[in-house]
């Protein structure tokens, strides 16, 4: 596909993820982390929905915005406070 | 390692991944340029074979439901190992104080529980008409599920969040799937043939026996999700918010 036949609301999607994924990247609080990577994976979520892929856009959605942040979130918990006699566990 | 060594290693990464991907990329077909043949013949036979609208829950819980059937043991082989894994013997904590103090929290998440879980069950629902299907409406479910828990706190989760609740609606989920299956082997069909003829397409009755297998995917995701966040909770959320 060329840059000709994009379509604008395409070119918006494609912006938008080229922006998110940096700002994932450039995030150095982990739960900021988690925020701006839940507003990236919506992000992919619009690109697939443009794209045509819905159903592959809903497994995004729930995998991005509830599985992955759960998981990361416990991690983090996790390592901010360790139970007795696992402080050396990082 | 000092920053200049690190960043005279990643340089070079960078070039050398970045000159593969736009090489990459000058090689892929353009888009919708599909030439194979078998995503045609799905698309002119699953609604006049199969009443059923959305060609992917088409191929996924029919026409190639037996791969879906590993797919879904997978994940049950998966949430059970995470679950013998995580295992507390100490049983379950009913003294965990995490009360949600605020308000707002509790009036908008209580909202967003009723309608995680009524979009969940529309997207199993409509699974052959519209994108979704059992997998991503079990997962939207069980989300709403998760939300009791920031909503009410643990005390409250714990009521329906533990194995003995999960545990039998899991596996109906997943036996349920090879009992639809076995079922065509009964009727003198081959295993998973969809046997009820395709119903009213574009309506939630479409789909025949493969709605079945849609709704036990769902059930078996669902149940699956729940037990596996509640493990996740048990074992990294409750020792915190007791403090020790």
């Amino acid at each position: 596909m060329t840059l000709a036949t994009l379509l604008p609301v395409q070119s918006v999607a494609l912006a938008l993820v080229a922006l998110g994924a940096p700002a994932v990247v450039l995030s150095r609080d982990p739960l900021k982390m988690i925020v701006v990577n839940g507003f990236y994976g919506l992000t992919l979520v619009l690109l697939f929905v443009i794209y045509g892929a819905p159903d592959v856009g809903l497994s995004m959605l729930v995998v991005g915005t509830v599985a992955y942040p759960l998981v990361v979130l416990v991690a983090i918990a996790r390592v901010r406070a360790p139970k007795d006699g696992e402080e050396d566990e990082k | 390692m000092t920053r200049r060594v690190r960043i005279g290693l990643f340089l070079p990464a960078l070039a050398g991944f970045g000159a593969l991907l736009v090489w990459a990329y000058t090689g892929i077909p353009s888009f919708g340029d599909y030439q194979g043949p078998y995503g045609f013949v799905l698309e002119k036979i699953s609604a006049p074979l199969r009443h059923m609208d959305n060609v992917v829950n088409a191929t996924t819980y029919d026409i190639r439901g037996i791969d879906t059937m590993g797919e879904e043991f997978i994940l049950f082989a998966a949430v059970i190992g995470v679950v013998l894994l995580l295992r507390d013997d100490a049983g379950r904590s009913q003294d965990v104080e995490d009360d949600i103090g605020s308000d707002v929290v509790r009036v908008f998440g209580t909202l967003a529980i009723g309608a995680a879980i009524l979009v969940g069950l529309w997207l199993v629902a409509n699974g052959f008409v519209t994108p979704g299907g059992g997998f991503q409406g079990g997962v939207a479910i069980a989300s709403g599920g998760l939300l009791l828990y920031l909503v009410a706190g643990y005390r409250e989760w714990s009521a329906f969040g533990n194995e003995t609740v999960l545990d039998p609606i899991k596996a109906i989920g997943a036996g349920g799937y090879v009992v639809i299956g076995l079922a065509a082997l009964v009727g003198g069909l081959p295993f998973l043939t969809n046997f009820f003829g395709g119903g009213d397409i574009g309506t939630v009755w479409s789909g025949g026996s493969a709605g079945f297998v849609n709704w036990s995917a769902g059930i078996e995701v669902a149940a699956a999700n729940v037990l596996l966040f509640s493990e996740f909770l048990e074992e990294y959320i409750v020792p915190i918010a007791r403090g020790s």
